[in-house]
């Protein structure tokens, strides 16, 4: 089977879309749902799903994008840490191009200076460490649970290694913590998050954690959940599953995604996860605010290993541009055409939020596959 | 003193100005080069421009990490680079000049094969390399080798292309597969295999530019879509014309194995570079006669019509995707990155 192909079918992608439309057609409600991922919502304007949707189908951006959901803080911990002597920092690509506070980036601070690599694993900044013993080497990890089990594997690996140079400056974050504060939060006007009617859920983050973790978005909220794939008609069959579930009244969390998620998720990732993290008190997301044990910290066991500890990280609150509408944009609240940035003064060469930079993230989506509405002033 | 081409090292003194580097000239450079022009040994070239012509030139330079990748060197690229930017005016290119910054403690050996792969890219599309400059700058100061490249070609001042000369209704046509190129090398340098061999594309357009204009079919404009791929010169050349375009994607050829690599890192092949295609815009009802003029050159085997000039005061470059919805191409911002999660 050609995966690439076999998930972009023309002729299916047509069939699907005449079910919706059949679906819809005598109803005159609007369907709004939130693909949680940064992942699905590439996907929708990579090939130009708004114009398969019948008009009453509204899909909303989740904040399922790891750089964008970072607070300013953290950003500007690895600036300076970037900037301090005989430490190389390194980073998913992603990373370089965030705005701190002071209109700062990594790659700015890389250009004064600062030692920053772009790494596409873990394991290349464990070698990185082993190459050079007289720096230290900090891995800055992020992601949601699908990029946590490769930073668990390197810090045991460190530690077998016994290496004194080769720390990790951590802000994995959780999922189901995050969709829990936008169900409980969904439709409150004092949270601004808009009323939603149900979930395209995560792809990768589920091949990890499973199915199971999403049951309080159906018991307690009685919101459904449909687990699809990053592929277009993963995310077509998945807005059908949640038109028929509205529609016949159900919420339930079902696996469009099934050739990669089983309910339980792959174990063996969850274990490596609880024996290197533990849960944070809580934790600061961008839009989001503060959400109680929603992000990982690196445990007691492997504390040798921790960023923070070694070199006593503060997170500094900063001020972000007050004009930039990221925050309201991660949470659903606005598009980014209700940005008076956007496309303007905030472009991917020139980004004010991270929503511009990240492959994952809403604005930079919107502005480079967008159709006429939604390219804003280019 | 005979250079030691097998266990040699660049140093210091081959930027000298003195013998070695005389030596190094001689010994390498002006023995693989070899034409009379750079024979002469003087300074500057004095070139025979035939009668009526018009001169076209560009420069570039090249970088590029790893020197060595599948389907090229920075050697062959430095010749095939400069040659196709002047090509795309449709000037047949004849002279370039080669400016070498390299890297103390660099091998010969290397240097020598560089110095050979260019000297046959030049020799395969008829240019000669016909004055040059050797500097050295020291250990951990440049990435080995940087090569700077100066083309000049003569042009029929009967040929007018650029994206002024675009008008509504216009056909796109490339001329082959595209992403080829940055993938090779994204792939040499993170030391990813494939099952089947990312090669790049690397290749002097200028023959086939010939052949183009040799059709017959009116050619409005050509681009060669480097840095930024596909969809950074579209933009550009949208803007530049006054013009929308609107482009089917399915019609747009691409390598599974570039595809496939393309999804692994997250990347859009539209955004990776090529360094042996061309873009090329005529009149709708003359695009058979240049397919099938371009179909006939091994370098345009798998050319295609790809879309069609619009009417858009916005200037977008507007693209239907296989599933029939639509999209709008920008440029690349930045390095394209391969995503995270």
């Amino acid at each position: 089977m050609k995966y690439i192909d076999a998930f972009r079918d023309p002729d299916l992608a047509q069939k699907i879309k005449a079910a919706i439309h059949h679906e819809v057609q005598n109803t005159d409600r609007i369907f709004r749902f939130m693909e949680f991922c940064g992942g699905h919502t590439h996907a929708i304007f990579r090939f130009g799903l708004p114009d398969l949707l019948p008009s009453c189908i509204e899909m909303v951006h989740g904040p399922g994008c790891p750089v964008c959901v970072l607070p300013m803080g953290r950003i500007d911990a690895a600036i300076a840490l970037a900037l301090s002597e005989d430490t190389t920092l390194c980073v998913y690509g992603d990373m370089m191009r965030v705005p701190g506070g002071k209109r700062l980036s990594l790659l700015k601070a890389k250009a004064r200076g600062a030692d920053v690599r772009t790494v596409t694993s873990p394991h290349e900044a464990l070698m990185m460490a082993q190459d050079n013993p007289a720096r230290q080497v900090v891995f800055m990890a992020i992601g949601f649970e699908t990029t946590t089990p490769p930073t668990a594997v390197v810090i045991k690996q460190a530690s077998a290694l016994g290496l004194k140079n080769f720390s990790v400056f951590c802000n994995h974050v959780l999922t189901p913590p995050a969709l829990g504060w936008l169900l409980k939060s969904a439709g409150d006007q004092n949270e601004d998050v808009p009323s939603l009617d149900g979930f395209v859920g995560p792809s990768h983050v589920s091949a990890i954690i499973g199915t199971y973790p999403y049951n309080i978005a159906a018991e307690i909220y009685h919101k459904p959940v449909v687990i699809a794939g990053f592929e277009p008609l993963d995310v077509l069959q998945a807005i059908l599953m949640l038109i028929r579930q509205v529609k016949e009244g159900r919420a339930e969390i079902e696996n469009e995604y099934s050739r990669a998620v089983v309910p339980e998720g792959n174990r063996k990732a969850q274990a490596l996860m609880q024996e290197v993290f533990t849960l944070r008190d809580s934790f600061e997301w961008r839009g989001l605010g503060v959400i109680e044990k929603s992000a990982l910290k690196i445990n007691d066991a492997y504390a040798a290993f921790d960023a923070e500890r070694r070199f006593a990280i503060q997170e500094q609150s900063t001020k972000e541009n007050p004009a930039c509408q990221c925050p309201a944009i991660l949470r659903g609240a606005k598009t980014p055409l209700d940005c008076p940035l956007f496309g303007k003064v905030c472009r991917p060469e020139n980004p004010i939020g991270a929503c511009m930079v990240s492959s994952e993230g809403g604005c930079a989506a919107w502005y480079a596959y967008g159709t006429r509405g939604r390219r804003g002033a280019a | 003193m005979k250079l030691d081409l097998k266990n040699g090292h660049v140093d210091m003194s081959h930027g000298s100005g003195g013998r070695a580097m005389a030596d190094l000239i001689e010994g390498l450079f002006v023995k693989a080069f070899d034409n009379p022009v750079l024979a002469t040994g003087d300074d500057q070239a004095r070139l025979d421009v035939p009668k009526g012509m018009r001169l076209a030139m560009s420069t570039d330079s090249f970088v590029i990490s790893p020197l060595f990748f599948p389907g090229g060197d920075i050697g062959s690229l430095a010749v095939h680079g400069t040659v196709n930017d002047v090509a795309m005016a449709g000037a047949k290119p004849l002279w370039l000049s080669a400016g070498f910054i390299l890297e103390e403690g660099f091998p010969l050996k290397d240097l020598e094969k560089i110095v050979s792969s260019m000297a046959k890219a030049a020799r395969d599309c008829g240019v000669q390399i016909v004055t040059g400059d050797t500097k050295v700058v020291e250990k951990g100061k440049g990435d080995g080798v940087y090569i700077n490249t100066a083309g000049v070609g003569v042009l029929d001042p009967s040929l007018d292309l650029g994206p002024h000369r675009i008008v509504v209704g216009d056909a796109m046509i490339v001329n082959g597969t595209i992403g080829d190129h940055g993938m090779a090398v994204l792939a040499r340098r993170e030391n990813l295999d494939f099952e089947e061999p990312l090669l790049s594309d690397s290749a002097a357009l200028a023959d086939l530019v010939q052949s183009m204009i040799k059709s017959g079919a009116s050619l409005h404009a050509m681009r060669d879509p480097t840095r930024g791929g596909l969809a950074t010169a579209l933009d550009e050349l949208a803007g530049a014309s006054g013009h929308g375009f609107q482009i089917e994607e399915k019609a747009i050829p691409i390598r599974t194995v570039v595809r496939g690599a393309c999804e692994i890192l997250g990347l859009d092949p539209l955004y990776i570079a090529n360094e042996g295609k061309l873009l090329a815009f005529c009149p709708y009802d003359e695009a058979e006669t240049l397919l099938a003029a371009m179909r006939a050159h091994p370098l345009g085997r798998d050319a295609a019509l790809i879309g069609r000039v619009v009417e858009d005061k916005q200037h977008f470059v507007e693209m239907i995707t296989p599933l029939g919805g639509r999209r709008l191409i920008s440029r690349l911002a930045g390095e394209p990155l391969p995503r995270i999660c």
